[in-house]
């Protein structure tokens, strides 16, 4: 795998964690994106160097790997399904709170109340 | 004949389901009951075979076996007398429920969960597998959870239950540790070979002690007693079988089982007498104090138990003979005193000696067998009560034990004594006082099932008292001794003698006892107890979980993100440091298009995360889209730019639709600290991906798998590999990733038109 298509690969998978690590639905859903764009230069690098498309022609030429291709066009469209999904929940979300914050989860906050508060 | 048991097992589980289906009571009783019958009659004929004569039954089923797990069954002499117990007097309490529990579906799951324990108790004292005893163990734990808390809308109850099944599980989880360091150190999982040739040394004695406190936890001793009252909130007749035959005896079962192998270790002995002793004397004074009759019962059993235990402790053949003769007399009169506890409580509505008076002459039939079986309790000749007594007495003194013959004719004192209460207590005719309320009277006659089942374990506890051959026959197979109705003119008959006058007059002075073991109770009550520790400990339980939950799950998605990218990045790039390999970074060869495209790419990441609004990152997010689309051209793959050119269009035609709904700008982080932590976590994840690739991609050590679909492709009738991959040779994953599309979609449309759908609520 070439050195320049890890780098971009990892650069992608950076930029996409670091708008992971967020609360706003919408910043989530963008970072999603742009590791699922790392994720596939990763596979399709797993290949080696590019030849000629994976077609057979009869001119018997080597061709580039078809598996990490084919694995990479299901991701793509994987991917195009989760962001769709993901958009729907960030609008219904701000629909019904103004906001396409993640709010930490109320259940939790509560038990850690608890401890604080020293009774069970 | 052990596969007919293995049958009989199975019966028992299948009569748990088919009680569900019972229309009447009695067809409840007598489904319930068939199967401990069945049993009670297996072991009559087991005792004809060569059992007796020391030969065990044996069988196995493998369950795992290149593990070492099979539920091998062997059965002899001693699992012969508990198996006698478990069914006889299982059948016996089977129909006895059948009548009490008046409401039908009560009585239904109660019978169910009883069958469900009988052939938990039935594969414990049959298996001669560690692992199998302690499933079976367990399963006994679990069930008699389920019995005791199953008053299940008492708050009582279920805490009654809670601390039954910790103490008890406890109990069971060193119990397992034993058993593992046991079958680690000898090298079988066998019980009977673990016996024949005991381990020695620390390790040994370590495992010793974990068995013994499975087992004390068991079997209500000492420090760890307190479970056992608590669970006399289970109604009476699961109280008569958990704590007379079964439940409580599991423990016992182990020692007896142990003891004539394991008893040569240093701890056995001492501390297997001294728990014992201790408990004997303690059950002993605190059941002479109680005022509730089913109490009473629950403080004589932890004495009693106490008492066997003692006997188990120096694994000479004359203790065990007696310990074992002990207890069957303990299991007969016990589980009638219970059963007749419950008829009390049944016809008078309480079981407060404070309360009942004159139940006796009202009820003779219910009165004499309160007395046999009591006076059995109390070691009054010739009930089997006190040939067993004897027997333990002259083991004591031929072994000349003789400090712990005098504990023991001192709770014996106290066991004369509480028998008597409880007699006076439940049948006397006493003067009124002001708590006196003989109310329920007019209770309708008791019926036939109320009395006849205690009756006929009371008159058990008389037959093989003036017969005790019958008793004897099994005992003696497990350990050498007699058991002799008249025992002859010898000193164990005088301490016999002494301890009924002693206890008499006990109870004669009954008050003035009980002043002083007030006075006694205002002293100790400060010292610290077992109930006291199970409490704190469960508190202290409670606020470390408190704790450590508020600390680790603390509801926020970015600090769970991070905990898990932090691991995923550390634990990889540590193991690979610490391996020493080197990576091979010669460049190959690229295009200068690729590092042209790799710039564009990498440009507009870095500027998607630093976009002030919404719109202007998913601009950004399209073009990196269309970049990678290009680098695919550059990799020879034409289908893949195609398909992500498309889909980048539409995605940004979704997101701006959904950014016309929430506001342009992203808000402020709220934490700076937090904002340069990220952007360090998310700089190590990159690396660690960039890194990774570049190390995985240069160990390939043969050639692509998919050289045989470029091969085949032109069978499945097409020329595109990538086309001919995805609709034949991996069909299935295409149709996996069409149902996600469709579930995707299904989703997108509830959420986006349900909404709108809802009346009053306009967007």
């Amino acid at each position: 795998m070439s050195v320049v298509l890890a780098v971009t690969a990892g650069a992608l998978v950076a930029a996409g964690t670091y708008l992971l690590l967020q609360r706003l639905l919408t910043r989530i859903v963008i970072g999603l994106g742009l590791i699922a764009h790392g994720a596939n230069l990763v596979l399709l690098g797993s290949g080696g160097p590019p030849a000629a498309p994976p077609v057979i022609d009869g001119s018997g030429a080597p061709i580039s790997d078809p598996l990490p291709q084919a694995l990479v066009l299901t991701a793509i469209v994987i991917t195009f399904g989760v962001t769709a999904f993901l958009l729907a929940l960030a609008y219904r979300s701000y629909l019904l709170t103004s906001s396409d914050g993640v709010e930490d989860d109320v259940e939790d906050r509560r038990i850690a109340g608890f401890a604080g508060g020293g009774s069970t | 004949m052990t596969g007919v048991l293995i049958f009989i097992v199975l019966a028992l589980v299948a009569a748990a389901a088919a009680v569900a289906v019972t229309r009447t009571r009695v067809t409840l009783g007598l489904v319930a009951s068939a199967p401990l019958a069945a049993m009670a009659i297996w072991t009559a004929f087991a005792a004809e075979s060569d059992v007796l004569e020391g030969t065990p039954l044996t069988g196995s089923i493998g369950w795992l076996p290149t593990l070492g797990v099979s539920f091998d069954i062997h059965v002899d002499a001693l699992s012969l007398v508990f198996l006698g117990l478990i069914s006889t007097i299982g059948a016996a309490i089977a129909v006895y429920s059948a009548v009490y529990l008046t409401d039908l579906a009560k009585a239904r799951r109660f019978l169910a969960l009883l069958a469900l324990f009988a052939a938990a108790m039935t594969g414990l004292v049959a298996v001669d597998n560690i692992y199998g005893l302690f499933v079976f163990w367990e399963l006994t734990t679990i069930t008699s959870y389920l019995l005791i808390g199953f008053e299940d809308r008492k708050g009582s109850a279920r805490a009654a239950a809670l601390q039954a099944v910790l103490t008890t599980g406890i109990g069971g989880l060193a119990l397992l540790g034993g058993l593992v360091l046991l079958s680690q150190e000898t090298a079988t999982t066998s019980i009977s070979q673990l016996v024949a040739n005991p381990p020695t040394g620390t390790v040994g004695t370590v495992a010793i002690a974990l068995i013994l406190i499975g087992a004390f936890t068991k079997s209500a001793q000492v420090p760890f007693h307190s479970w056992l009252p608590g669970a006399m909130s289970a109604p009476t007749p699961a109280s008569a079988y958990l704590h007379s035959a079964t439940m409580v005896k599991a423990g016992i079962f182990l020692l007896f089982r142990l003891s004539p192998g394991f008893s040569t270790d240093p701890i056995w002995t001492p501390v297997v007498v001294t728990v014992g002793l201790i408990t004997m004397v303690i059950g002993a004074w605190r059941a002479l104090r109680q005022t509730d009759l089913k109490l009473l019962l629950a403080y004589s059993t932890v004495s009693q138990l106490g008492f066997i235990t003692a006997l188990t402790g120096t694994g000479s053949p004359a203790m065990l003979h007696a310990g074992l003769a002990v207890l069957v007399a303990h299991a007969l009169f016990k589980s009638a005193l219970f059963l007749t506890t419950g008829s009390i409580d049944a016809i008078a509505g309480t079981r407060d000696i404070r309360v009942l008076s004159g139940l006796g002459r009202r009820r003779p039939t219910l009165a004499a067998v309160g007395v046999l079986a009591a006076a059995s309790m109390a070691g009054v000749p010739p009930l089997l009560g006190f040939v067993t007594k004897e027997a333990a007495f002259s083991a004591l003194i031929d072994t000349g034990q003789w400090a712990a013959l005098a504990v023991v004719a001192i709770a014996s004192v106290a066991t004369v004594a509480y028998s008597l209460r409880y007699l006076w207590g439940a049948f006397a005719t006493k003067p009124p006082s002001p708590e006196a309320d003989p109310k329920g009277f007019d209770a309708p006659v008791a019926p036939m099932g109320l009395v006849l089942p205690p009756l006929v374990l009371g008159v058990a506890g008389a037959v093989t008292g003036l017969f005790p051959g019958l008793v004897n026959r099994f005992v003696s197979a497990f350990q050498p001794g007699k058991l002799p109705l008249i025992p002859g003119w010898k000193p164990a008959l005088a301490v016999s003698a002494v301890v009924v006058a002693a206890g008499v007059l006990v109870h004669w002075h009954r008050d003035r006892v009980g002043r002083t073991q007030d006075r006694v109770g205002s002293l100790t009550r400060r010292l610290p107890s077992g109930d006291r520790a199970y409490r704190g400990a469960v508190a202290l339980l409670n606020r470390v979980a408190d704790r450590t939950t508020g600390l680790v799950q603390s509801g926020s998605l970015p600090v769970y993100l991070s905990t898990i990218l932090v691991a995923t990045v550390s634990v990889p790039a540590v193991a690979w440091f610490s391996s020493g390999s080197s990576v091979d970074l010669h460049p190959l060869s690229v295009s200068v298009g690729e590092i042209a495209l790799a710039a564009l790419v990498i440009t507009a990441a870095v500027a998607v995360t630093r976009a002030p609004s919404r719109m202007v990152a998913v601009l950004l997010l399209g073009a990196v889209g269309y970049a990678i689309a290009g680098i695919f051209v550059i990799y020879a793959a034409p289908d893949l730019a195609l398909t992500l050119l498309l889909v980048e269009t539409i995605t940004v035609a979704i997101f701006a639709f959904v950014l016309t709904k929430v506001p342009r700008r992203f808000e402020q982080e709220r934490s700076r600290f937090f904002g340069r932590f990220r952007a360090v976590l998310a700089l190590g994840v990159g690396g660690f991906v960039t890194a990774a690739s570049i190390i995985a991609s240069r160990q390939r050590s043969g050639p692509s798998d998919s050289e045989i679909y470029a091969e085949l492709a032109p069978t499945a009738g097409g020329s595109n590999v990538v086309n001919v991959i995805l609709t034949d040779f991996r069909a299935l994953d295409t149709l996996g990733e069409i149902t996600v599309l469709a579930v995707a979609a299904i989703g997108i449309t509830v959420l986006v038109r349900g909404l709108r759908s809802e009346p009053g609520e306009g967007t």
